[in-house]
């Protein structure tokens, strides 16, 4: 393709059009900034942006629906974590009870260093029991490196309540159906 | 207590007066140039559809202001950055020139008159009223280019060297333009002195000069955007081939006495604009010199308001236009502006001549 290149016209050399073009450019942001109110900044701490489903932010444990940690301790989400991020303190031999029936164990401590998390989601993709989800929280901020550790109580408060499954209640149903004979459906 | 001042002597009462007008002057500069930054980064953010600074307000408290805290949060931040000095730098002309620099800008504003009195027709709202003002400033304006050049020298560094040779060349050479732009306003108004000029402007809009020497307004402004190396024509700084031109090595304080140079002078520029082709201190309407202080004040305030316009007028610029290249920069000066001038003088000579015969 051969693009013509006129030589410009007295007109043209003269600048004028070009100050005239670039007022009116620059007249028509001004206008729409100024009085439309159409700018594109976003007054960030006040507003902030919505997240789009599938956002992958900070991890955090969630309860099931009867208030009940769902992680059962396995530490899988621990062995997976790319930067080691996630430090499972398990309950041992003699330790503390899960808070819901028919659970082998829960955890009695369960940090992520939010310094190391990476957010790539393989917790997420690891975890047998749902109990651990990237949210949607992109903005971790502490006044120390030990406040970026987030301790079980922390994570299982920002990570709300989750509506998924609930395995080990419904083991429970099963196990109480069981017991009632004779057996229903089937 | 203030009764008792004119029963002093002249000379004593001409002192006092004339360092009261210089700590206003100077005070009011300052101020506008940490306005005019505000004012360049709020429109320039509003031209590229943004918001700009509109967080800083009152310190300690959630007032913002309009952002008017900007102001001074530049200022700490510029006085508080370390002051480094490169070891490889000619140490005492890189000390000497941002004060080189900044030192003519507030030289220039001494003989604009920005007001007329306030009540006391002795008490000229001039700092200094000579009878060569535009000659006086002309010679000021000329030793700005040391300023930057020096700097440039004085960095040893490759980019500041060139910004301070392309300053110098553009500086000089819109001096030249400048300089002739001008005659025709002094052939209409036959005088040098400020004060008269504006005095031939006073009966209002229809009188002003830039209706009678419209081609010399054009040249001066233009020559101004030049002389005061704002854009289109900042080619001593250009930051996007210079880095930062002749400015480049410096920081904190010295970078802001830059700074604060290259605005008093668009400062002085724009008074000298409004002074010579706006009618000065005197309201569209026209005025002779105040007999009050009100009416005094109020010829401050329309000379403080035509100068706030034309700033606004450069800071559009900066964003309307591109940078020119230099030899497009040199051939408007010298191959289209000095001719243009020169033709300028010469049609206004005759009118004169021939009107006056």
């Amino acid at each position: 393709m051969v693009v013509d290149r006129k030589p410009l016209n007295w007109w043209e050399r003269s600048y004028l059009p070009a100050i005239a073009g670039g007022f009116r450019v620059t007249w028509r942001h001004f206008a729409n900034t100024v009085f439309r109110r159409k700018s594109v900044t976003m007054q960030y701490p006040e507003e902030k942006w919505v997240m789009p489903e599938g956002y992958r932010g900070a991890p955090y444990l969630v309860s099931d629906v009867d208030g009940h940690t769902k992680c059962v301790s396995c530490q899988l989400c621990e062995f997976i974590c790319p930067p080691k991020a996630i430090l499972i303190t398990p309950p041992g031999p003699a330790g503390l009870a899960p808070d819901r029936p028919n659970a082998e164990k829960m955890p009695r401590e369960f940090e992520i260093n939010m310094l190391r998390c990476i957010f790539c989601g393989l917790c997420q993709e690891v975890c047998p029991e749902e109990a651990i989800f990237l949210q949607k929280d992109y903005s971790l901020t502490g006044l120390a490196r030990g406040e970026m550790i987030y301790n079980k109580e922390k994570l299982l408060k920002l990570g709300g309540v989750d509506t998924g499954i609930q395995k080990w209640k419904q083991k429970l149903n099963e196990a109480r159906e069981q017991e009632v004979f004779p057996v229903q459906g089937s | 207590m203030f009764e008792s001042v004119q029963y002093w002597d002249p000379a004593a009462q001409f002192v006092l007066f004339s360092a009261l007008k210089i700590l206003v002057v100077f005070g009011a500069t300052l101020t506008f140039v940490s306005l005019a930054v505000v004012a360049e980064r709020r429109v320039s953010a509003w031209i590229q559809d943004r918001v700009g600074p509109n967080r800083v307000g009152i310190p300690f408290t959630n007032i913002r202001f309009l952002g008017l805290g900007q102001m001074l949060a530049d200022g700490l931040k510029f006085l508080l950055k370390e002051d480094f000095t490169p070891n490889y730098v000619r140490t005492v002309y890189f000390w000497l020139a941002p004060a080189i620099t900044l030192i003519p800008a507030f030289l220039t504003l001494a003989v604009i008159p920005f007001g007329s009195t306030l009540g006391n027709p002795n008490n000229r709202m001039v700092i200094a009223n000579l009878n060569v003002g535009i000659l006086y400033t002309f010679g000021i304006v000329s030793l700005g280019v040391y300023g930057i050049v020096l700097a440039g020298y004085a960095s040893n560094s490759k980019y500041p060297f060139l910004g301070g040779i392309r300053s110098s060349a553009q500086m000089i050479s819109y001096e030249i333009a400048m300089g002739l732009s001008v005659i025709p306003i002094f052939l209409l108004v036959g005088s040098l002195n400020l004060g008269d000029v504006v005095g031939y402007q006073s009966g209002g809009l229809h009188t002003w000069l830039v209706w009678k020497q419209p081609l010399a307004f054009f040249i001066f402004l233009i020559a101004a955007f030049a002389e005061t190396n704002r854009l289109p024509f900042d080619m001593p700084e250009s930051e996007s081939e210079l880095i930062g031109g002749y400015h480049t090595e410096y920081s904190s304080m010295k970078f802001a006495l830059f700074f604060l140079g290259e605005y008093a002078n668009m400062i002085a520029s724009c008074s000298m604009m409004v002074t010579l082709f706006f009618g000065g201190w005197t309201p569209p309407w026209g005025a002779e010199a105040a007999t009050t202080l009100w009416a005094g004040l109020g010829h401050v305030a329309c000379f403080l308001a035509k100068v706030i316009s034309m700033m606004l007028l450069f800071i559009w610029v900066r964003w309307m236009l591109p940078r020119f290249r230099y030899d497009q920069l040199m051939d408007l000066g010298w191959r289209r502006f000095i001719p243009m001038a020169l033709f300028n003088i010469l049609v206004t000579a005759f009118v004169v001549a021939l009107w006056q015969r």
